[in-house]
């Protein structure tokens, strides 16, 4: 698995409010989506998942599965419909952690 | 319509190669496997009619004589204008062929399923989704208010996984895997399935649409091949397949069973179906219980055709079966391949990705118990001829190439949404 992506300088500033624990989680679903994907992309908060990583919606609940692999949790599919970004994703799998 | 922009694009794509794969029609149909598109006889190799029932002379005469004595239609649903007395034979002989207590049918497979998952689990409770289920369950999951969850592809330990997670939430969990895949024409592995159903606690639903007439001794479908039909709370299915009409049912042995005639939204706000189709379908039900036969052919012809392919060197599904796939590396190829196939006189399905499992197009064929040995044959030629033309296989030495006679193929439905697997 190459994981050799260029890292965004900034993935996280400007984002006011964001507490450790939600930075942590969405450094770990940019980990898995880097993975994931396996093609160069520049990943942040702001990434949007639909638009910017062409992903179908088949692709998409594949990933989502393997989110609930990857933080133990179970996450139902009308969660998803809400998200747009990564940040909204990982705001997301925080509620469901039960840390937030 | 903007927002359609992108799908307008992919039509148009498709329309520039050849024929347009959405705009398909036929001027006639000459019997179960065989139609008339532009004016040439062409091999219907895509259209799931297992048992070739659409022509049986009994179940034409049954659904003549119930049009003539009972009408074309029945102008509404069973809630508002009441039910025909077939609707309650329909239902009996579903529920004694399946050896339950309850059934309810339905005016689509689609339906059925749409209005079981929708009704059966409510808010609190969960739904477990295999991830290649059709579009049907995951629109009838959509509908409903229960949480829903997918696990991996036939593997009956990530579902154990998945509902262990679940194990301290208090609602009730319903596992929905299919009998056979519409896509890859693979099995459920349904003996694993249900020891993990019964280890967790959950309701198991399973839905018969391609496996009906097709697995088990009786034909009751894969619940029946695996032996576990205890374990299986809801038997959902189609009468479009294998009985060769329209229409959809749920048996079920569940207590109260019947109270969800006046609370399942898609069962109580359809038309109901016509005399007609439930003539030919109670017909059909008769006819595929007193031939057998059927399956036996419908079995050998699915190894002769994936056998052939798999040994000219194209990439079928795991295991054979009715619904026979090629796998092909990209859209376009798979679109010209098709439209070829469709040129020599033969038509299957062409599904592309997201609607395949994997991000390949497929060409779907459905193989009927009445297809001859000399239609699987062409249709096996045609392949390997395309094949070799377009390089999905590798050329010939010159004197092998001359035998091959060269002939032409057929046409397909072609799914876009994620998770389809043709009509119900």
């Amino acid at each position: 698995m190459t994981n050799n992506f260029p890292t965004p300088p900034s993935a996280d500033q400007g984002r006011l409010g964001m507490n450790e624990t939600l930075r942590d989680t969405q450094a770990e679903i940019i980990e898995g989506l880097r993975e994931t994907l396996r093609r160069p992309v520049t990943l942040d908060g702001t990434t949007n998942i639909v638009r910017d990583l062409h992903l179908d919606s088949l692709a998409v609940m594949d990933f989502i599965m393997s989110l609930e692999d990857r933080f133990e949790i179970v996450i139902p599919l009308d969660r998803v419909a809400e998200v747009e970004t990564l940040a909204d994703l990982a705001r997301v799998v925080d509620q469901l952690r039960g840390r937030n | 319509m903007s927002k359609f922009a992108p799908l307008r694009e992919t039509y148009d794509g498709l329309r520039a190669v050849g024929q347009n794969p959405f705009e398909m029609v036929f001027e006639g149909m000459l019997s179960p496997t065989e139609g008339l598109y532009q004016g040439r006889r062409t091999i219907l190799l895509g259209t799931n009619n297992y048992l070739g029932l659409t022509f049986d002379a009994d179940c034409i005469q049954e659904s003549v004589e119930a049009v003539r004595l009972q009408g074309t239609g029945t102008t509404g649903s069973r809630i508002a204008n009441g039910s025909y007395d077939r609707h309650r034979k329909l239902e009996t002989a579903l529920a004694e062929f399946f050896g339950r207590r309850h059934c309810m049918v339905f005016s689509t497979g689609y339906q059925a399923n749409l209005g079981m998952l929708s009704t059966l689990a409510g808010k609190g409770d969960y739904l477990l989704l295999d991830a290649d289920s059709h579009a049907s369950i995951y629109d009838g999951a959509r509908l409903g208010h229960a949480e829903v969850v997918r696990f991996r592809h036939n593997d009956p330990d990530d579902l154990h996984k998945r509902l262990r997670r679940l194990s301290n939430e208090p609602g009730s969990k319903l596992v929905v895997v299919e009998g056979i895949y519409s896509m890859l024409g693979d099995a459920a592995p349904l003996r694993e399935i249900a020891a993990v159903k019964r280890e967790m606690g959950a309701y198991l639903m399973v839905d018969e649409a391609h496996s009906l007439g097709v697995l088990g001794d009786n034909g009751r479908g894969l619940a029946e091949q695996a032996g576990v039909e205890a374990d299986v709370d809801f038997v959902i299915g189609t009468f479009s397949k294998s009985l060769g009409s329209v229409g959809g049912f749920c048996v079920s042995n569940l207590d109260d069973f019947d109270v969800l005639r006046v609370a399942c939204r898609p069962y109580m706000f359809t038309a109901s179906l016509p005399p007609a189709v439930m003539a030919s379908t109670l017909t059909a039900l008769r006819r595929m219980q007193e031939m057998p036969e059927l399956r036996t052919r419908l079995n050998d012809n699915a190894n002769r055709l994936y056998h052939g392919l798999r040994s000219l060197g194209f990439a079928v599904g795991p295991q054979p079966s009715p619904i026979v796939s090629v796998s092909i590396s990209e859209a376009p190829l798979a679109v010209e391949f098709w439209n070829r196939l469709l040129e020599g006189g033969l038509y299957l399905n062409l599904a592309l990705p997201p609607a395949t499992p994997t991000q390949s197009p497929l060409l779907r064929s459905s193989v009927s118990a009445v297809h001859t040995t000399q239609q699987i044959d062409r249709a096996l030629q045609l392949f390997e001829m395309v094949g070799r033309q377009l390089g999905v296989l590798p050329a010939l030495p010159e004197t092998r190439r001359q035998r091959i006679a060269p002939k032409p193929p057929v046409h397909a439905e072609v799914a876009l949404v994620a998770g389809a697997g043709g009509a119900r």
